[in-house]
């Protein structure tokens, strides 16, 4: 479907993939896979103090809008992200770019979207797509993580770009003013990624990285004192954030390898599609996990859970990971 | 992991959308799959949304045995605790918390009412009853 020339496409991230599709629109070819690595947003992060209904925060990523601020810097990407104190105005600003011919990115909560399934509508404040046009009072939308283009009606937008609360979206409007035609990828590649490494291996809190890994598995061998219903959601809050968030599988390592296969390509660098095989079995394991997880909420409550093995796999997987930026920082 | 191995569970919480998974091919060279759903994460948003309902059908009986006032019963109603909605509403949770017993909450000005009707997406007639048929989620 087009208008004004534009064309969807599916992403397993909002975030990356509105980037990846307006980078399209606007000539510089850039897979989701790359946006994503490019703007070195690969993490992991759990803060036990940060509660989002009742859960510790867990994240794989950086915090959202990391991907197009780390786009913006590693590519030398010009953006206009504009916020709005009165939801009118808001709506009256994005109805004038889209008469002016423009393809906009708009952060928006995922509750108040209709066009969500029940299943899907969770209170998450940071979600992106690409307005594209307005029809008969409804907005075309090209939301990323779903296969074809939406619409929406346009009250239901504004209610869903002004929720109040944590990432409140403001009505956050974005569009790029500039974009470079050719990146020198060679000099850029290299840097980019061994600044990810060292971020994931040598952070300066224990809650970051590696060590946020570290401290996860940590937390999960303590769960056992805990009462058993806690450590169920916990379990299972675990592994939505790892899968059902829209991470293209195993917490965006997929992704992340992804990345570094087409990278290598790109700068014809044999270690990368090395790093990437790694980072593949890496993300391998983390499906696994998720498994064992998945088997552990599904016990009937007589069956104890073996949080201490839960423990141990995710320490397996914390030292394979760290193996792989070891391997990015030495050898790039 | 190899496109081969991508899930296609077909789960309900998807309820027929399908997601983009990334998984290698014969070659080894990374594309991306359209999933119909992994069961693994069908059983964590299906405890999730089991947990949700779960609150919200409590606080409906709460309500209804007038302990508690329908303000209660729609945030939970709404997906949202006591964080979510003082956040959306810009009040503090102790203020709320006052709301939710029925004799303050019928004396609510109208414009608290539409505060909170706002937020929770209600007319402020709809705010002070109980839907008929109990819980639902939209």
């Amino acid at each position: 479907m087009t208008d004004s020339g534009y064309s969807h496409g599916h992403a397993a991230h909002c975030e990356s993939g509105v980037m990846s599709l307006m980078m399209r629109h606007h000539g510089l070819q850039l897979s989701e896979a790359m946006a994503f690595g490019l703007s070195g947003a690969l993490m992991f992060a759990y803060l036990p103090f940060v509660k989002l209904g009742g859960m510790p925060l867990i994240a794989y990523r950086r915090m959202p809008r990391a991907i197009i601020k780390g786009l913006q810097k590693n590519l030398g990407i010009k953006m206009k992200m504009q916020t709005f104190s009165r939801p009118a105005q808001g709506t009256d600003r994005l109805d004038a770019l889209l008469a002016a011919g423009k393809v906009v990115g708009a952060q928006t909560s995922v509750f108040w979207l209709p066009y969500f399934p029940a299943e899907m509508r969770f209170h998450f404040n940071a979600h992106n797509l690409i307005v594209y046009g307005k029809q008969a009072g409804e907005y075309l939308i090209s939301d990323p993580v779903f296969e074809a283009p939406v619409r929406c009606l346009a009250a239901d937008l504004q209610k869903a770009r002004f929720v109040k609360g944590v990432m409140a979206p403001k009505g956050l409007l974005y569009y790029p003013l500039s974009v470079p035609a050719t990146i020198d990828y060679a000099a850029i590649i290299p840097g980019i990624i061994k600044k990810n490494a060292r971020a994931m291996l040598k952070t300066p809190v224990p809650i970051a990285g590696i060590r946020g890994i570290r401290a996860l598995a940590r937390a999960i061998g303590r769960l056992g004192q805990q009462e058993l219903r806690y450590a169920k959601l916990f379990l299972g809050h675990i592994v939505r954030m790892q899968e059902e968030i829209g991470t293209g599988g195993a917490g965006f390592r997929f992704i992340y390898a992804s990345f570094l296969q087409e990278a290598g390509r790109l700068i014809n660098n044999p270690r990368l599609a090395e790093a990437s095989e790694l980072m593949t079995a890496v993300g391998d394991q983390w499906r696994e996990f998720a498994l064992l997880l998945a088997k552990a909420i599904r016990g009937k409550k007589s069956q104890i859970i073996d949080f201490a093995a839960l423990q141990a796999k995710l320490e397996d997987i914390a030292e394979a990971e760290a193996a792989v930026y070891r391997k990015l920082l030495a050898e790039l | 992991m190899d496109n081969s191995h991508v899930p296609q569970h077909n789960i309900s919480t998807y309820a027929h959308n399908k997601k983009a998974i990334y998984a290698t091919d014969n070659n080894g060279d990374y594309t991306i799959v359209a999933s119909s759903g992994w069961d693994v994460e069908e059983e964590a948003t299906r405890q999730a949304l089991t947990e949700l309902e779960r609150l919200a059908a409590d606080a409906f009986v709460r309500v209804l045995t007038g302990e508690m006032s329908p303000l209660y019963f729609h945030m939970y109603n709404r997906r949202m605790d006591l964080q979510v909605l003082a956040e959306s509403t810009g009040l503090f949770k102790w203020r709320i918390r006052r709301h939710f017993r029925p004799r303050i909450f019928a004396r609510l000005a109208a414009r608290m009412l539409a505060r909170y009707a706002d937020a929770l997406g209600l007319s402020t007639g709809d705010l002070g009853r109980l839907p008929p048929a109990g819980c639902s989620d939209d």
